[in-house]
């Protein structure tokens, strides 16, 4: 079967690839485009791992149909830091040590990051909900949510 | 392998999807890319709907309409639909809000499905295109209740009357999992008192049965009763009519059987999980 054009802007730039007419964003950003920022993890939308921003909303590229991302904004974590300066939120989960293995750190910064975007100031509930569909299985939950509340107050965390 | 089919208009995607048993609509893709990652779709054509009239919002009147590609996301967004942001906030992370639509919550095998629940208690209508013709209401009951045999069209829309006081829709999901776990039951009640009477009670279960089922025996001990002690023990011993429930990885039929009456007991009553 005939692949499909695609072309989205990714962190940035522009980016075109072919893919198969099913693919999902995920593989498409993997092996197409070479961004391991996103991870596959459980490939059903259940562990967060792969969350990306889509126009600013967080979208789980697993499930994602490639050709739906045509003409859209995606950002992934490969794009947060400006050069050698980390994004406030990166600075925070150092800060917290809050990466233990570090698999499910891009959802984390990602979800942390979509919340931050809407909810400059969020409680602790919200931030829980914001990551509710994240999951971590070293369980460190706690040092995560410290490093988006404490990022909350930084100054420039709300840099896109 | 599977082929991909963008259709600008929702008499396209009807069309196909009425014609070839293969065809299946991909909404959000929270359901149908988790079988392709899985393995377990392979073959056929998945079509993709890019009419606006799909994901578009009636919610000012009376009469509410929902696009079938609404998203969890825009539920939430609307302050006219805030007596369902209960159900729509059940469904998933963040993430999966901003895909998941209500129109393929229609088509999620329990125990998920939570959205679909809610849409039961309001008695909502589901708007279904087959072929290239115009789409006919049918109420959600008859089409769940069908639903496992497949192919019958397009689901366009949701259409349900707005509940005169919002606070007479009560909505609960049971997880074990905290913040957020996959259902081992929900429950959705509409409510309306009248002269501290309740009138044409609607209450749907998720999770009790293979679809969202009604709970008739519950809404016939409950209607023009009062809501006190006496019709909550009559409600909870018929709790369990017509249901179904399944033994998967989240529960197993015993225990939802056990805890039904109990979580409709403490919602009936006003009582917190």
């Amino acid at each position: 079967m005939a692949k499909l054009p695609v072309q989205f802007r990714l962190n940035g730039s522009d980016r075109a690839t072919f893919v198969d007419p099913a693919s999902n964003l995920l593989d498409t950003l993997r092996r197409g485009l070479g961004d391991f920022g996103p991870k596959y993890g459980c490939g059903q939308g259940t562990c967060g791992v792969c969350t990306v921003l889509v126009d600013g909303e967080p979208q789980l590229a697993c499930l994602t149909l490639a050709v739906s991302c045509e003409g859209r904004q995606i950002e992934t974590t490969s794009g947060m830091a400006d050069g050698p300066n980390l994004h406030p939120l990166q600075g925070a989960f150092m800060d917290h040590f809050a990466a233990q293995c570090g698999f499910c750190t891009p959802g984390m910064l990602t979800a942390a990051r979509a919340l931050l975007a809407k909810n400059p100031q969020p409680s602790r509930d919200e931030v829980v909900e914001a990551i509710s569909g994240n999951i971590c299985r070293c369980t460190g939950y706690e040092p995560i949510i410290a490093a988006i509340l404490a990022a909350a107050n930084a100054p420039g965390a709300r840099r896109a | 392998m599977l082929d991909l089919r963008t259709c600008a208009s929702l008499s396209e995607a009807a069309g196909i999807l009425s014609g070839d048993r293969q065809a299946l609509l991909i909404g959000g893709g929270t359901l149908v890319m988790r079988d392709v990652n899985e393995g377990r779709l392979t073959e056929g054509t998945l079509v993709r709907v890019t009419d606006p009239a799909f994901r578009q919002m009636s919610t000012s009147g009376a009469r509410v309409e929902l696009g079938a590609g609404v998203s969890m996301a825009m539920v939430l967004a609307s302050r006219e639909l805030a007596f369902l942001h209960a159900a729509a906030r059940a469904i998933g992370g963040p993430a999966v809000r901003t895909m998941a639509t209500i129109g393929g919550n229609l088509f999620a095998a329990a125990p998920y499905g939570d959205f679909t629940v809610a849409l039961l208690a309001l008695d909502a209508q589901i708007v279904l295109q087959s072929g290239y013709g115009s789409g006919r209401a049918v109420p959600l009951e008859d089409f769940l209740s069908a639903r496992e045999r497949g192919g019958q069209g397009l689901v366009t829309a949701v259409q349900f009357a707005r509940p005169q006081n919002p606070a007479e829709l009560h909505f609960r999901k049971i997880s074990r999992v905290k913040p957020k776990g996959i259902s081992v039951l929900s429950i959705a009640a509409y409510l309306p008192l009248s002269g501290g009477r309740v009138t044409q009670a609607r209450v749907a279960y998720g999770a009790m049965a293979p679809t969202p089922i009604r709970a008739r025996g519950v809404e016939r001990a409950l209607d023009g009763k009062p809501l006190d002690q006496a019709a909550i023990q009559a409600a909870k011993q018929a709790a369990l009519e017509g249901c179904r429930p399944a033994t998967d990885a989240i529960a197993s039929e015993w225990y939802r059987r056990e805890i039904l009456p109990v979580h409709l007991g403490r919602l009936l009553a006003g009582e917190p999980r």
